[in-house]
């Protein structure tokens, strides 16, 4: 599918007997929404990981608009569009939430050899990433320890650092992990407002996230992908049921 | 508040202190105060790397020796008239501080830019190995040098000339190492609050979000690393300068060690700590050695209560204790390059 932002083919990724992705291919719309669920251990942070360039697959082909991006350094790939957030919060937490910010700015406005010029007074730096902490209701903590900020907060800024390299495809592993009703609601808000601006793959535990948010969903189970589809069709999938979904959550 | 009346205190102490020292004739002082400054120097380097960028590196002294040996075998060649190379290219030697430091400085900045290739791929205590490990290297190959005194070390006949300054005077010697210190102390601090810095503590903080948010990591590692090296060679130059002497004695690790130590007491990863670091080290040095040779036995414990208790050493203490609002964004002073 030559109209594909990402696409992926025969993705295959195994730890020692453990194969963690099996054959897993993919296509993600540009703008598009796409989740990916599944049970603990099925092998979803792999393929994320594999995306994002921090583990190699053993065999297949990751095309990101156009151009085969396989074994493209991590770097080389968040500058050709990639964003991400990790299943556990990654920040910088001895900088400020305003630092953390700008820094995701600086790697998508040329080289950082700058030696000279303080970049904490750079409206270039900190203009954008003002506006994208304000994005993600984050603008009254700009000043904050990024250490100091609550769980739900850390999640936020971590979003609002993917957000500031302005990526097509956002790459997001559990944002909502760990986080209580309100924090939760707040994030599906967010990722709801995104809708349509950024392609996303969205893996998540939460299903009504899930469900309200998706244009199209995969479920993956022990490394393959057993069934991709609108949100009716997976929720109706019989193999779906019978492999992951509860009934209750089905009903 | 503290930490503007220590800055003054010590610019004007550092300022005054040769005149101090002739006048009530203890011009020895000048000579203890010029070493102190020295491993400052190269304090402040491996600050830059240890404080900013997260490498801990057990081998620093390395590149403090390369310079000091730049210096010296550069001068005994001048002295025997012999070139230092004949091929490929005819290269005497010299004794001029303009040449032999700035080469010094490249050629420690060659080496880091070699050792940093090799050894930054891996982290954590791979590194501190492979540091060690290369630094050690150094180190048997000038035992072995023997040309060059081996184990014995190599005299330099006099101290480096500049101009029309006369290095071999004790002040002269001072003011120089003194504006060098300062000079470097001001870069550092635009430096660390320049893009280039906020990278590097990007990187010291979490390597792998760096890498994931776009940027080419090890390129700026290995920058710092050169850089750290080059400013080693420099005070390895006047260290060779000050003792009119090499040897491999300066590249052990117990050197490499009192570097650590000197940056981990004044404080990682802040501005003046290193600083700081030097001359409360070996001021407690010089004043605990003239009771007990067991001085360490004061040092030690000193060294433990700083790593539980002050993150940030005692630089991060005073920096602590004389800001209004607890906030990291707001550390962007300009370079005041005061000692
Ligand atoms: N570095 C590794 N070495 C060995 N095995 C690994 C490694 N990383 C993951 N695995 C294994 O690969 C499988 C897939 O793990 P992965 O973390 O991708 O699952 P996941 O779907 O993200 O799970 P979760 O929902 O718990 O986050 C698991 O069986 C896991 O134990
Ligand atoms: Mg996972």
């Amino acid at each position: 599918m030559s109209t594909a932002l990402l696409d992926i083919a025969g993705l295959t990724k195994a730890y020692g007997a453990v194969i963690a992705c099996d054959h897993v291919s993919l296509t993600i719309a540009p703008g598009e929404v796409h989740a990916l669920i599944g049970p603990n251990g099925a092998g979803k942070t792999t393929l994320i990981a594999q995306i994002a360039g921090e583990r190699l697959p053993d065999s297949g082909r990751i095309v990101l608009d156009g151009h085969d991006i396989t074994r493209l350094p991590v770097h080389a790939r968040a500058r050709r569009g990639l964003g991400r957030s990790f299943q556990v919060a990654s920040i910088f937490p001895r900088l400020s939430v305003l630092d953390n910010v700008a820094l995701a700015v600086q790697a998508h406005a040329g080289h950082s050899f700058g030696f000279w010029r303080p970049a904490r007074r750079d409206e270039a730096l900190r203009g954008p990433a003002r506006a994208t902490l304000a994005r993600v209701g984050l603008a009254a903590r700009a000043e904050a320890l990024a250490a100091a900020l609550a769980h739900g907060e850390q999640r936020q800024l971590e979003l609002a650092m993917a957000l500031a390299g302005a990526p097509r495809l956002l790459l997001l592993d559990e944002p909502t992990a760990g986080m209580g009703p309100t924090d939760t609601a707040r994030m599906i808000a967010l990722l709801n407002e995104l809708k349509g601006d950024v392609a996303i793959l969205l893996v998540e535990h939460d299903m009504d996230a899930v469900f309200a948010l998706a244009d199209r969903i995969s479920v993956m189970v022990y490394g393959r992908l057993i069934a991709t589809g609108t949100p009716a069709a997976v929720r109706a999938d019989p193999e779906v049921r019978r492999a992951y979904l509860g009934e209750d959550e089905v009903a | 508040m503290a930490r503007r009346a220590i800055l003054a205190t010590a610019a004007v102490v550092g300022l005054i202190l040769p005149l101090a020292a002739t006048a009530s004739g203890q011009e020895y002082l000048i000579g203890v105060a010029t070493r102190i400054l020295i491993l400052a120097l190269a304090g402040l380097s491996l600050n830059l790397i240890l404080g900013y960028g997260g490498m801990v590196s057990f081998g620093h002294a390395a590149f403090f020796g390369v310079g000091a040996y730049a210096v010296a075998i550069l001068a005994y060649h001048d002295t025997m008239g012999e070139p230092v190379l004949t091929w490929p290219i005819e290269l005497a030697g010299t004794q001029s501080a303009f040449v032999a430091w700035p080469a010094a400085m490249l050629i420690s900045a060659l080496f880091a830019l070699v050792v940093g290739a090799i050894s930054l791929r891996t982290g954590g205590l791979y590194f501190i190995m492979i540091t060690l490990a290369f630094a050690q290297m150094l180190f048997f190959f000038f035992v072995g040098l023997e040309t060059y005194g081996g184990d014995d070390g190599l005299s330099l006949w006099a101290r480096s000339s500049a101009g029309p300054l006369d290095l071999g005077d004790p002040a002269t010697f001072y003011y120089l190492t003194l504006g060098l210190v300062a000079l470097v102390l001001g870069f550092k601090a635009r430096l660390v609050a320049a893009r280039f810095g906020l990278a590097l503590q990007g990187i010291r903080d979490n390597e792998q979000r760096m890498r994931a948010l776009g940027f080419a990591t090890l390129r700026y590692k290995l920058a710092a690393f050169v850089l750290a090296g080059a400013v080693a060679g420099l005070a390895g130059a006047l260290m060779a300068n000050h003792s009119e002497f090499v040897s491999p004695a300066l590249l052990s690790w117990q050197r490499s060690g009192e570097m650590l130590v000197i940056v981990i007491l004044g404080g990682m990863g802040t501005v003046y700590g290193p600083v700081a670091g030097a001359i409360v080290f070996f001021t407690l040095e010089e004043l605990l050695s003239q009771w007990t040779t067991h001085w360490m036995i004061v040092l030690g414990p000193l060294l433990v209560l700083v790593v539980l208790y002050a993150k940030r050493g005692l630089w991060g203490l005073v920096e602590d204790a004389s800001r209004a609002r607890p906030l990291p964004g707001k550390e962007e002073r300009r370079g005041e390059p005061a000692s």
